[in-house]
């Protein structure tokens, strides 16, 4: 449940008055420009990774655990794999305690779909004894600090937690996971890794990785999940938010970005994932 | 990269061929507006209630009045049963079906109020989002609720390297060869032509993206006649849908 933050009218203007006129946002990044990416590691020894990913204030942390499970019936030899998001009220006075509102629910189900769709887990690799064990992947996400764009930092911390995580050491004989971690990590099919990028159209502008302000006064959103084709960039994922609608030309100008921004990105992510 | 492995749809239809359309409205008595809306054995019923007022209070908007989607399955629509109540997918089908519907709807002459939509699905051969979406809107404009204009859906996919649109059950998830399927399920306005729901899952270049939008508009535009006439039966010349062939 969100509840209302109220934007006074003069800050709306300004937002957009600057980027038609200066062609800059108040920070002084420009439309295109995202905030710096930080990454740590390390923030649950007792996880098989947890992470921590910023742009900016924006601040998420990412972690992946393993369990045994039984699988679904129609692929009885692959794992299983579920991502959850927590928006919890420390993070922004617009969230609230309690069951998971339809921010957290689309948050997850969005980065869910843009991995397992992907075909970056190699669900078949986790397959123990077919049609009775395999391993269950949790991808759980929990915001620590909202400043806009949560969708893209999330997104970009589960494909890092995933690319750390280690695999759990299972006890054949005891039918049980043992304690501690192997050096392997969970298998994963690394040439079709793709993140997402979202734009949203402020005022007259189609603007990246936008900040808290940017994102409550923009018309629309378009999420991008791009991935790599040998060498060209491919789209895996989309989803657009909110109720404005896209043009033609805002949907081309939002496509070139999306390439151009993904050439320039995509080798640094890569490094953050698979490092 | 291999031959591409689906050069012949198995229903037969042509690629850029939407399944048998019907539509009609005022199947709900006791509502403000409803329609059923089928494509192929996908079928969809819309029901509109409101404006009425919104509770609980704090919800209310003094400048305008909201619209608030439900989109559900019912238990058998599907082989599998599904389990009655809200769900994660649903909620979010539901919000992103509010978003489009909102993009069109103007509820500003009714403040604190609430129009909610309710999206059942009875017999589902997938596309039911947008099929719901079609029931929706042609609702809405039978509750005689202000629009700017129309909004018409179609899932658009990729089946290995073939653009189609309309898929249905076999082509939208037990279709795995070679690149295997995409679904990309878009609502368009029908004036504008400008995109108010978006989704995608898959792999899809960026030059193919453009046709898929390109494909979308051509059949928004057949999906657009299907729903005006149904809600000329019912309201003759009184009702004027903007953006068809007929302007």
């Amino acid at each position: 449940m969100m509840s209302n933050y109220i934007m006074p009218n003069l800050q709306i203007e300004k937002i957009e008055s600057y980027l038609n006129k200066e062609g800059k946002r108040l920070d002084g990044r420009k439309a295109e420009e995202y905030r710096e990416i930080v990454v740590e590691d390390g923030v649950s020894v007792n996880s098989a990774s947890a992470v921590r990913v910023k742009f900016g204030k924006t601040e998420v942390l990412c972690g992946v655990h393993l369990a045994l499970a039984t699988p679904y019936p129609d692929s009885k030899d692959e794992g299983t794999f579920m991502t959850s998001a927590e928006l919890h009220p420390m993070a922004s006075q617009q969230f609230d305690i309690g069951r998971p509102g339809i921010e957290a629910v689309e948050l997850a189900r969005v980065i869910d779909r843009g991995i397992r769709e992907s075909g970056f887990i190699d669900f078949k690799g986790l397959c123990i004894r077919e049609g009775e064990k395999v391993w269950q992947v949790f991808v759980d996400i929990v915001a620590i600090n909202d400043d806009g764009n949560l969708l893209d930092v999330a997104g970009l911390a589960a494909i890092i937690a995933l690319g750390r995580a280690r695999m759990p050491v299972y006890n054949e004989a005891e039918d049980k996971v043992d304690e501690g971690f192997s050096d392997e990590g969970i298998p994963l099919k690394k040439d079709v890794l793709s993140f997402s990028m979202t734009f949203h159209k402020v005022g007259n502008t189609i603007v990246a990785d936008v900040n808290q302000e940017e994102e409550l006064i923009s018309k629309f959103r378009l999420t991008i999940a791009v991935g790599d084709n040998n060498g060209e960039p491919r789209i895996t994922a989309m989803q657009k938010g909110k109720a404005g609608t896209i043009s033609v030309d805002d949907m081309e100008t939002i496509l070139k970005l999306a390439e151009s921004k993904w050439k320039e990105m995509f080798g640094k992510i890569k490094e953050h994932v698979f490092s | 990269m291999g031959d591409n492995l689906y050069k012949e749809r198995y229903s037969k239809r042509g690629m850029t061929e939407v399944r048998p359309m019907t539509a009609k409205v005022g199947v709900v008595p006791s509502a403000d507006g409803s329609a059923i809306f089928e494509t192929g054995k996908t079928k969809a019923i819309a029901v509109v209630r409101g404006p009425r007022t919104l509770h609980p209070q704090h919800m209310q908007n003094a400048r305008t009045g909201i619209l608030r989607v439900n989109y559900g399955m019912m238990p058998f629509s599907v082989e599998d049963r599904i389990r009655p109540g809200p769900n994660r997918r649903s909620e979010e089908i539901s919000k992103v079906a509010e978003w489009a519907l909102s993009s069109v709807v103007d509820l500003s002459g009714f403040p604190n109020t609430v129009v909610d939509v309710f999206i059942q699905i009875p017999q589902a051969d997938a596309g039911t989002r947008v099929a719901g979406i079609n029931a929706a809107a042609m609702a809405l404009a039978h509750a005689g609720l202000p629009m700017k204009e129309m909004v018409s859906a179609i899932g658009v996919g990729k089946i290995d390297k073939t653009l189609v649109v309309d898929l249905d059950k076999y082509e939208d998830s037990l279709f795995h060869d070679g690149e295997g399927s995409t679904d990309i399920p878009v609502v368009m306005t029908s004036r504008g032509k400008e995109i108010a729901l978006l989704q995608l899952d898959g792999k899809i270049s960026f030059s193919e993206f453009r046709e898929v939008v390109e494909m979308a508009k051509k059949a928004c535009g057949d999906i657009l006649k299907v729903q005006t006439r149904a809600l000329h039966e019912v309201s003759g010349d009184r009702l004027q849908v903007t953006g068809g062939d007929d302007e």
